[in-house]
């Protein structure tokens, strides 16, 4: 029970130490270049105080949760030998965990505002909640099907660049053909769709696969799963958006 | 206290409704795919929990406490009045370096925000406990947020110049490309990701705000055009200075290498 304590210790006062350059930067302007006093002191001290130990709760979870069990069924799938097994689960990861992100529904809901003052769509109730909702979904489907083509890169060992490189293309063409309005909604909801609860369970999937294939080289072919999940929507929204 | 309960219990929602589809896929698979109990499930569902936890006093916390101050600081810092002095002092034409603590803001709140970001700490200590110790989770994390610390000044630049986004994105596309060819093969798709690991919970919400606030009080600069932007930079220039971070050290090792030859010679 004491090493445990210790451990919280320690690791709380990791967190303390990555907050500290918000509070040096926010204290700095707000005092000495605004010269303002900070409203709320009493507020914002306990706000900090929860900031640090969600972020001290989060990594151990990480470590004692997420990780082992990421890496346990990367392996549990190579041992199984089964790749259509691994990309049904691939593709369900990237598509049940985007579908339900709370950021990518607020940013749904936003465009399809836009999209409806801009006439694009009917200014109805329906028709915004019909956009809004295939946005949703062709995010989400751009981020199973980015997941499964980063697993298949691992299992056969392709160089990412020149995949990443074919998807920049990808972006630089669609840029050209699609409706203006959807551009910069569409280079936004790249950035959405990796959650915080996504990206270590994504990254430890792709780790463990890498290190658990013969052949290939967990620092060289482990990652990358995240790049592929931030450039794919971008593709896919606007193709959306010419098809809408 | 009813507020903040009422609050936290919405944060908890909000978060559980994140976590819920990946348990299900996970123990879905787990259990008919294949077919094992998940091995030590008393820490994984612990760990679970505690991130479930973790995440949602974060969460809280940030919306208590720094978002509200630093969307305040963000518009303060924008206005006319602290930079030109008065209201009616604004001049026709904004010359850019009229808002050089914005930069310096833009600078320091995509450094420290970084640092922070709770994703990008997990991706850094798994490239830790992969690479042997090679890549340092303080090395990593640095060379990340210098780099979104440079994209996001940069984009308050832009925003204040109202030059096009789309010529930025195409020369990072280029040096990107360039940097691909040289860079050591080991770091390129953890780069890569560094891209997408950035833009998530603590700097997205600060830096959208800094970016609506510079393009509603330029003259001439639309909120709509110019206000979104600053995220594709905070995207994009991780990717350098991660790659630039592994070029350099490269470099370093090798130019140690050939003086410790040296020496041995003479």
């Amino acid at each position: 029970m004491n090493k445990q304590l210790q451990l919280f210790i320690k690791a709380l006062i990791d967190s303390a130490r990555d907050l500290a350059p918000i509070v040096i930067v926010i204290a700095f302007f707000q005092l000495a270049v605004l010269q303002q006093p900070i409203p709320n002191l009493g507020e914002i001290f306990l706000g900090t105080i929860m900031v640090v130990l969600g972020l001290t709760f989060f990594v151990r979870g990480l470590e004692m949760g997420l990780f082992p069990i990421g890496e346990k069924m990367a392996h549990a799938f190579a041992r199984k030998g089964s790749v259509l097994w691994l990309l049904v689960f691939a593709f369900a990861l990237g598509f049940g965990t985007t579908v339900a992100e709370p950021a990518l529904i607020a940013v749904a809901a936003e465009a399809a505002e836009i999209a409806a003052q801009g006439g694009v769509i009917d200014n109805s109730k329906n028709a915004m909640a019909d956009y809004a909702s295939g946005l949703r979904y062709t995010v989400a489907l751009s981020v199973g099907f980015a997941i499964m083509l980063g697993v298949i890169r691992i299992i056969k060992g392709w160089p990412i660049q020149y995949l990443i490189i074919g998807g920049y293309l990808g972006v630089v063409t669609m840029t050209m053909f699609a409706p203006p309005e959807i551009v910069g909604i569409a280079y936004d909801s790249g950035g959405v769709t990796t959650s915080t609860i996504t990206v270590p369970l994504v990254t430890a999937l792709g780790v463990g696969l890498a290190s658990s294939i013969r052949g290939r080289n967990p620092m060289v072919d482990g990652f990358g799963l995240i790049a592929f999940a931030s450039l794919t929507p971008m593709i896919f929204v606007m193709g959306y958006g010419m098809v809408v | 206290m009813t507020d903040w309960l009422l609050s936290f219990a919405h944060t908890l929602a909000l978060t559980s409704l994140d976590v819920f589809p990946i348990a299900a896929i996970i123990f879905g698979f787990q259990l008919f795919v294949i077919r094992k109990p998940v091995p030590q499930l008393r820490n994984v569902l612990t760990g679970f929990i505690y991130v479930l936890i973790g995440l949602t006093l974060f969460l809280q916390g940030l919306e208590q406490a720094l978002f509200p101050l630093g969307k305040l600081m963000a518009q303060q810092l924008t206005a006319p009045e602290f930079l030109f002095g008065t209201l009616d002092a604004v001049p026709d034409q904004v010359h850019w370096n009229h808002y050089l603590w914005v930069y310096l803001f833009a600078f320091a709140i995509g450094f420290s925000t970084t640092i922070a970001e709770p994703s990008l700490i997990a991706v850094a200590l798994k490239a830790e406990s992969v690479s042997g110790g090679t890549i340092s989770v303080w090395g990593l994390r640095v060379a990340v947020a210098i780099g979104v610390a440079i994209g996001i000044a940069l984009g308050a630049y832009r925003i204040v110049t109202g030059t096009p986004l789309h010529w930025y994105i195409m020369a990072g596309y280029v040096v990107v490309i360039l940097q691909t060819t040289r860079a050591p093969r080991m770091i390129i798709a953890l780069a890569y990701d560094s891209g997408g690991v950035t833009t998530s919970t603590v700097t997205v919400p600060l830096v959208t705000a800094l970016g609506l606030g510079l393009a509603g009080t330029v003259p001439g600069r639309s909120v709509l055009l110019d206000g979104f932007g600053l995220i594709a930079f905070a995207s994009l220039f991780p990717i350098m200075s991660v790659m630039g971070y592994a070029q350099l050290s490269e470099w370093h090792a090798r130019r140690t290498a050939a003086r410790d030859a040296e020496e041995r010679r003479t």
